[in-house]
């Protein structure tokens, strides 16, 4: 079973729409126990970096995602569950992260040219850096997938497993181990996102 | 690099989809989930719904509809008509909406831009402006652009995005419908004010409309277009092959 992290952040219907498609046992859930237990757990989020760190924190689900990813089971971070992962941001102040990734997160205003706009809406491709991820097993270098930021992973050194090019090569996913984070919506990817959360799911 | 966007538009009244010519003499079309998975197959990248329907059952059958396109394709999806509240943000987004579009909901009421976006984020929140040329003058519309507002465009437009608008999606009414090309002129005065994407939509009739669109204005990040895909004048996949061939940025 795979639970999807529901702690109040962002809208999970399509999350649990694609998995569902996939023919993955997904179930949408902020229970500490129920994620527990969990084979896979995918950690979604929109918005604000500081409150949504708080939430995992005041909930206790914070610890919980460190003692799943410490035992080996598979996470993977969308977005701002992404950016969760890494040790800390800095959007608006100074937050700290899951620390499960390397690396902290930056506004993309710092890394690209003045003129582009943000955030980046829209579909770029994804271009691997390293050994393909196993994430990546149905998909190739180059494809594109749905991006909606305006902060990326900086300094992820080797966990980062793709970059895209707007302006500037920008983090597009990261992962260590059993541990994986897409700054892009996999959900919204259509075919090519489907199949990166097949590979997941396969794990 | 990011690409350029290509968007069916699929006008929604009591579950059909309907497409008029200068939003007058609706024609029924076909279902929106049908459409909405042919388009996506065929590779659109993004699919905007207008639910046009005015009765509060047509609206509850629209966020039902709503729901099934959004279990059934992977892509974004962008809702407008009949949005006026916070709760109908919430009321589409719970469905599987990525973006609401705001028309005369902001016109009525000029906090509304700014409250959903600091409830849903900016990148929710796409203001949609019908505008025309009056007496020389870009002027917004509203009531799917029955009714003058006064209101000077470039600046509502401007106003709007300052107050949270992540999108504008400009729709000239004296393009919509004639199938002559975008139109260029006004897109270019909203390019100038905005840093935030902006949808061209009004006047394709054509793939070279499309290729002129993002060569003569490169700031432009998407082309918006509803009968010339239904009605299979235009073929998505065809088109994007052609701005590919001729050097523009897409998905294929």
């Amino acid at each position: 079973m795979i639970a999807i992290v529901d702690y109040g952040v962002g809208n999970l219907f399509s999350l649990k729409s694609s998995l569902s498609a996939i023919g993955a046992d997904v179930t949408v859930t902020g229970d500490a126990d129920s994620i527990s237990c969990a084979d896979k757990i995918i950690l979604p989020g929109v918005g604000a970096f500081g409150d949504a760190a708080e939430k995992l924190r005041v909930t206790g689900l914070a610890d919980v995602l460190k003692t799943a990813a410490a035992k080996g089971v598979p996470i993977l971070g969308i977005c701002l569950g992404m950016q969760l992962l890494l040790e800390k941001s800095f959007e608006y102040g100074e937050h700290e992260g899951l620390g499960l990734i390397h690396g902290e997160i930056r506004p993309i205003s710092e890394a690209i040219p003045s003129e582009l706009k943000i955030p980046q809406i829209g579909w770029n491709s994804l271009n691997f850096t390293g050994e393909r991820s196993p994430i990546f097993k149905y998909i190739n270098d180059g494809d594109f997938v749905y991006f909606v930021h305006s902060f990326h992973g900086t300094n992820c050194d080797a966990n980062t497993i793709a970059v895209t090019e707007y302006g500037a090569e920008l983090t597009a996913a990261v992962a260590c181990d059993n541990v994986f984070g897409c700054q892009f919506h996999p959900e919204k990817s259509g075919e090519v996102g489907l199949n990166i959360l097949r590979a997941f799911c396969e794990l | 690099m990011i690409t350029k966007r290509i968007i069916p538009c699929l006008d929604v009244k009591n579950g059909r989809v309907v497409k008029g010519v200068n939003f007058e003499g609706l024609s029924d079309v076909s279902s929106p989930v049908e459409l909405a998975k042919y388009y996506s197959d065929g590779g659109a990248d993004e699919l905007v719904f207008y639910d046009i329907t005015a009765s509060a059952e047509g609206r509850a059958l629209f966020t039902d509809i709503l729901c099934h396109v959004a279990e059934t394709i992977f892509i974004p999806l962008t809702v407008g008509g009949g949005i006026n509240s916070v709760a109908d943000f919430d009321r589409v987004l719970k469905c599987g909406a990525d973006k609401v579009s705001v028309n005369s909901g902001a016109i009525r009421n000029p906090k509304l831009i700014y409250e959903a976006a600091k409830l849903y984020g900016d990148q929710c929140v796409v203001i949609s402006a019908d505008v025309k040329r009056v007496d020389g003058v870009f002027r917004v519309f509203a009531k799917g652009g029955r009714e003058n507002t006064g209101m000077e465009a470039i600046d509502w437009i401007r106003h709007c995005v300052d107050s949270g608008a992540g999108e504008v999606v400009l729709n000239s009414i004296d393009t919509d419908g004639v199938k002559d090309g975008f139109d260029l002129e006004m897109l270019e005065r909203v390019c100038e004010v905005v840093n935030v994407p902006v949808i061209a939509s009004g006047g394709a009739g054509s793939k070279e409309h499309f290729i002129e669109l993002f060569r003569t204005l490169p700031k432009v990040d998407a082309g918006l277009a509803a009968s010339i895909f239904h009605f299979g004048e235009v073929n998505i996949t065809d088109l994007k092959k052609t701005l590919k061939e001729n050097g523009i940025n897409v998905r294929i």
